[in-house]
């Protein structure tokens, strides 16, 4: 069998899907309101104004991407970490996976941004950024959810690896890397696509310390152009066009994995 | 009752009464049992009688509670070398199989090869596809576990024990989970092993391998060995009432 056989026609179902959203929300907002004055001119990109406009906006993709991408990597890391000592012997162990995981996942993720940007430089005495603080924080939130869902995927798999990775002598550390994690994570691939779709979304929390990502500049536009309904209504179609990419990658990502094995 | 347990230098597997709970049921109880370098022991015993516990107590997947485990002189206690020392000795063959179903069936041999024995990855390579020879599966070792037969997968997993080269093999029901017309494939590799001269536990009910290749029977209920012996006495006139009970009803068909 060949990886070939198995490609996914990528770009012609997202781009189906996108049009047809995007055409289902413009209708349901023409249709619903007759007697609102529109005044779509301030995100038209036919006007001058509009292309200042729309391009002003779309200059916070880089930052939400860039935001969102390296929080998930660092709370993945952190939460595969925060993992193993939920699958020890030892209960004092457990107990530490337990005790983060409950006290992380309990902080709203807008009272902890706050908390990282304003309160961790006092505490720690360092310099910390928007984006740094936005990344901490994101990252830090997430980790619990990302400790819980390896907890599950590593605890699914069947203990019989684990007998016959002792019975020929691997090691813990190997038996994890070589036999444990690779199932496990192909296992919970379809839960990691939708943590990085939440946090694509939860990035959008960070423009409150002023981080310039989509959110924040389309309240800086509404604040200057007094148009609240035409430019949020783009701001939800840059995430769902956005959002619907990356789960498309990530569905891509989940069958080529998936091909190798049915367990 | 033929219960005499010698003790030699030859002696590679040797257990003086072992006990082992799991919380309030007692699954072994005071077992002890030495095993010959070279020979073939066949243990067998109802559902639940404690075979598949005493042979994970040899290579402590379970660890025992009482008594004293030595496998080759290094005994099993909490001691996490002797157990590596042990199990250096020991190879094991699950009723599941338990393949690295993420891994080529080539990868299932080469794991242990390169992480545990070190060898380079050309090396392991080689290795591994004269075990796979062996078992008669070669020309498979690019395929995943779960593209092969139930047979097929289980002379895989023989071949992974023995490709690190254990002088024990412990077999746990290696036919029960099989479609009976794979069986004789798996038995006929164990035959092989057996007529190279490994030492082997074998908890089957397979008793036409038994009469084949066992040195030694060994009956076991409620988590003790009721009767050990030779397979000529052992089939003609077991000694107690359970075993005779038992061998009836496993011949009949
Ligand atoms: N991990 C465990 N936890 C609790 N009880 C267990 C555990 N493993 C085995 N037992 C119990 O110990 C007893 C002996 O089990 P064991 O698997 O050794 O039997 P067996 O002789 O191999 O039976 P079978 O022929 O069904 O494989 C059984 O009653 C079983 O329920
Ligand atoms: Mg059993």
């Amino acid at each position: 069998m060949s990886h070939r056989t198995q490609k996914i026609p990528f770009s012609s179902s997202a781009t189906k899907l996108i049009r047809l959203s995007v055409i289902l929300m413009m209708v349901g907002l023409l249709s619903g309101c007759k007697d609102v004055n529109w005044g779509w001119y301030v995100v038209s990109p036919f006007t001058n104004t509009g292309q200042t406009n729309l391009q002003f906006l779309l200059g916070g993709l880089w930052n939400t991407v860039l935001l969102s991408f390296t929080a998930i990597v660092i709370s993945v890391f952190i939460g595969l970490v925060v993992a193993l000592p939920s699958l020890s012997t030892n209960k004092h162990w457990r107990m530490v996976n337990r005790v983060y995981v409950e006290a992380i996942r309990a902080i709203p993720i807008l009272v902890l941004i706050l908390w990282v940007y304003y309160g961790l430089p006092v505490v720690a005495g360092i310099q910390i950024n928007v984006f740094w603080a936005g990344v901490v924080a994101l990252a830090l939130s997430d980790s619990a959810f990302q400790a819980e869902i390896f907890r599950a995927g590593i605890q699914s798999i069947d203990k019989g690896q684990t007998e016959a990775s002792h019975s020929i002598n691997l090691n813990y550390p190997d038996t994890l890397r070589f036999v444990i994690l690779p199932q496990a994570i192909r296992r919970v691939l379809p839960a990691l696509g939708n943590q990085l779709v939440y946090m694509l979304k939860m990035s959008s929390l960070v423009s409150i310390i002023g981080m310039q990502e989509l959110t924040r500049r389309a309240n800086e536009l509404v604040v200057t152009e007094y148009r609240p309904l035409e430019i949020y209504t783009v701001l939800v179609l840059e995430y769902l066009v956005l959002i619907l990419i990356v789960s498309a990658f990530v569905r891509r990502l989940e069958k080529k994995m998936g091909a190798n094995v049915s367990a | 009752m033929n219960t005499q347990n010698t003790t030699d230098k030859n002696t590679v597997i040797q257990l003086t009464d072992v006990s082992k709970w799991f919380g309030d049921f007692q699954a072994l109880d005071t077992v002890s049992l030495n095993v010959q370098l070279g020979e073939r022991v066949v243990i067998c015993g109802p559902s639940g009688s404690g075979k598949s516990t005493l042979i994970r107590c040899i290579n402590r997947l379970e660890a025992h509670e009482k008594g004293t485990i030595i496998v080759n002189g290094h005994e099993l206690n909490n001691d996490k070398n002797n157990v590596i020392a042990a199990r250096n000795e020991i190879g094991m063959v699950f009723q599941h199989f338990n393949l690295f179903p993420h891994l080529s069936v080539l990868e299932n041999l080469t794991l242990g090869l390169t992480r545990v024995r070190k060898f380079q990855k050309t090396e392991a390579e080689q290795i591994a596809m004269q075990y796979l020879e062996r078992v008669n599966i070669a020309e498979q070792s690019h395929k995943l576990p779960n593209q092969l037969s139930g047979g097929q997968q289980q002379r895989v997993a023989i071949a992974r024990s023995l490709c690190m080269e254990p002088r024990i093999m412990l077999f746990d029901e290696p036919t029960s989970a099989l479609d009976p017309e794979m069986i004789s494939e798996v038995l006929d590799v164990m035959v092989e092993l057996a007529e190279t001269g490994m030492t082997m536990i074998c908890v089957t009910h397979e008793m036409g391998f038994a009469r084949k290749v066992a040195d030694t029977m060994v009956f076991m209920d409620t988590g003790q060995i009721i009767e050990r012996s030779a397979p000529e006495q052992f089939f003609t006139e077991p000694e107690s009432q359970r075993c005779q009970q038992f061998l009836k009803q496993i011949l009949q068909h």
